[in-house]
């Protein structure tokens, strides 16, 4: 058992992951990672192509298990219940931890819908009220002034920079209380990228957030703390500043200035 | 200098090949769709949609036999289009990594190109020589199992096209499975099956073979579908094949009825595909 990075032993952490090992069929992805996500911070995952940041992101709400073949082994507790236990409720976990997609994925249903048909799952609403819903979660998302006048237009016909948005408010919609981002800016221009991230940094104040992301800047940027991966490793976890300014592996100093990657 | 004009005469060569297929092919298109206009179009009167398939010598129409096809067709499809969904759905989703999948996709394929006058025979031992007469639900029946395995295929690949990232949003947000068919799934691939459905539609309506076997044909008005039933390709078929010239017209104009109904189809469908696409 490696022993789990504490940095700050005074947050209380929402979500701890120990000693996981993941499996794409016999090939091993992800090796004995341990790691916390403290309550309403923002945790970065960082690392090259194919460290499994990704695959250690899709693990959070079990998003593998649509797939065959894949499997993982050690714990991840979510307000200390293992997750990974096979009887648990996969549909209710992630309503419970939501996620943000690297390309925006809205619904083939107009931009109302598109967060109603969530909300609706889980909660009987009077029209006034979903349509309260509605506006909070638009407004949450900063997309409210833009779309409040084409609700009913396909959500399809946005930019990809207010499809993301809308995707955000579909997921704060439904009142999760993780939210995961992959790569949420890697479709989009670098204005959209600003609002996006500037959407994390305020919903960080109501929800414990985990982001993967290939650029640097940008963990430096939204993150409180990051972990830097590497073939599978988690190689350091720590203080987004800390790490950043003095990275006690060498592997993660020559990540971050760029001298490999 | 050499190696440069000798590519170019490879490609005058392969362009003028190219041309040479495609007018070949289209020729006889044009041939045939000519001749079927110009011979179909003379006996096309109010007659035809009014009266009875005739005897010969005296005048008719192609009344009962139009209805006949539209009858056996619509019942062909209702029975066919949901059954096929079913099993596209299961081959797309919930079976997508099954081995049982790959043996139905399999067998779906061998369905599709099954030469129809087999599935007419298969009809006729399975239904009409238990029941000992020939009957429009045969017909309907035959007609049935050439529009499910189009519609499997159609299902299946409209399916697969719906981008997984759709599938894991749809995931992400706690959505059980028959939601995410129901209200994300089917609605994206929505144009594509019913451009599928269209395209079975277009195919069984000129099926000629498995109605022989099963509805036969009726010279009368019937709306009796446990009674022969007639159809427009029997009746082209039989008029066709007949000496007297009214009839031979009467097949000509049934005819030119049948292309032009699955010409609008095809349209239809193009249309409604190219409209699914450019979102």
């Amino acid at each position: 058992m490696t022993a789990m990075p504490v940095v700050e032993a005074s947050i209380p952490t929402k979500v701890s992951v120990r000693d996981l090992d993941f499996y794409y069929g016999s090939s091993k992805a992800l090796k004995s990672i341990s790691l916390p996500l403290y309550t309403n911070k923002v945790t970065a995952f960082i690392g090259p192509s194919g460290c499994g940041k990704s695959t250690l992101l899709r693990i959070l709400n079990r998003m593998y298990d649509l797939y065959p073949r894949q499997r993982a082994e050690g714990e991840v507790l979510l307000d200390g219940e293992n997750i990974l236990d096979p009887s648990i409720d996969l549909n209710l976990l992630r309503s419970r931890v939501g996620m943000v997609f690297q390309k925006p994925t809205p619904f083939p249903m107009s931009i109302y819908d598109n967060i109603a048909f969530g909300i609706r799952l889980y909660e009987k609403l009077s029209r006034s009220e979903l349509d309260g819903r509605v506006e909070a979660a638009l407004r949450g998302a900063a997309l409210w002034d833009e779309v409040r006048d084409k609700l009913n237009s396909s959500g399809l016909g946005l930019s990809g920079g207010q499809q993301q948005r809308l995707c955000i408010a579909r997921t704060v919609a439904i009142q999760p209380e993780v939210i995961l981002f992959d790569e949420p800016c890697s479709a989009l221009d670098p204005i959209s990228t600003a609002k996006i991230e500037e959407l994390i940094d305020e919903l960080s104040e109501r929800y414990t957030i985990a982001i993967v992301t290939h650029n640097m800047q940008q963990a430096a940027r939204v993150s409180d703390y990051t972990a830097f991966m590497y073939l599978g490793d988690l190689v350091e976890f720590g203080e987004t500043n800390n790490l950043f300014t003095a990275p006690q592996n060498k592997k993660t100093q020559d990540y971050i200035t760029g001298r490999f990657g | 200098m050499s190696l440069y004009s000798s590519r170019r005469r490879t490609n005058a060569l392969a362009t003028t090949l190219c041309w040479t297929g495609t007018i070949f092919g289209l020729a006889w298109l044009v041939l045939i769709l000519g001749a079927l206009i110009y011979e179909g179009a003379r006996g096309l009167t109010p007659a035809v949609f009014t009266e009875m398939t005739p005897p010969p010598g005296s005048s008719g129409g192609l009344l009962n036999a139009i209805a006949g096809s539209l009858v056996m067709t619509v019942i062909g499809v209702l029975l066919g289009t949901p059954l096929g969904m079913l099993a596209g759905t299961f081959m797309a989703e919930y079976g997508r990594y099954s081995k049982l999948a790959t043996v139905v996709r399999f067998i779906n394929d061998i369905l599709l190109s099954a030469p129809s006058i087999v599935i007419g025979l298969f009809v006729y031992t399975v239904v009409v020589a238990r029941v000992g007469h020939f009957s429009g639900i045969a017909g309907a029946l035959a007609l049935a199992v050439l529009v499910v395995p189009v519609v499997v295929r159609t299902t299946e690949d409209m399916l697969l096209l719906v981008p997984s990232p759709l599938r894991e949003a749809a995931a992400a947000l706690g959505l059980p499975r028959s939601h995410m068919l129901m209200r994300v799934a089917y609605r994206a691939a929505k144009s594509g099956i019913v451009t599928g459905v269209l395209l079975a539609v277009a195919r069984v309506s000129g099926e000629t073979a498995p109605l022989l076997f099963t509805s036969l044909n009726n010279q009368f008005w019937s709306t009796d579908l446990n009674a022969p039933v007639s159809s427009l390709p029997v009746v082209i078929f039989q008029f066709a094949l007949s000496p007297y010239k009214d009839w031979q017209q009467l097949a000509w104009t049934g005819a030119l009825l049948v292309t032009v109904a699955v010409l609008l189809l095809s349209i239809t469908a193009r249309a409604l595909s190219s409209q699914g696409t450019q979102k």
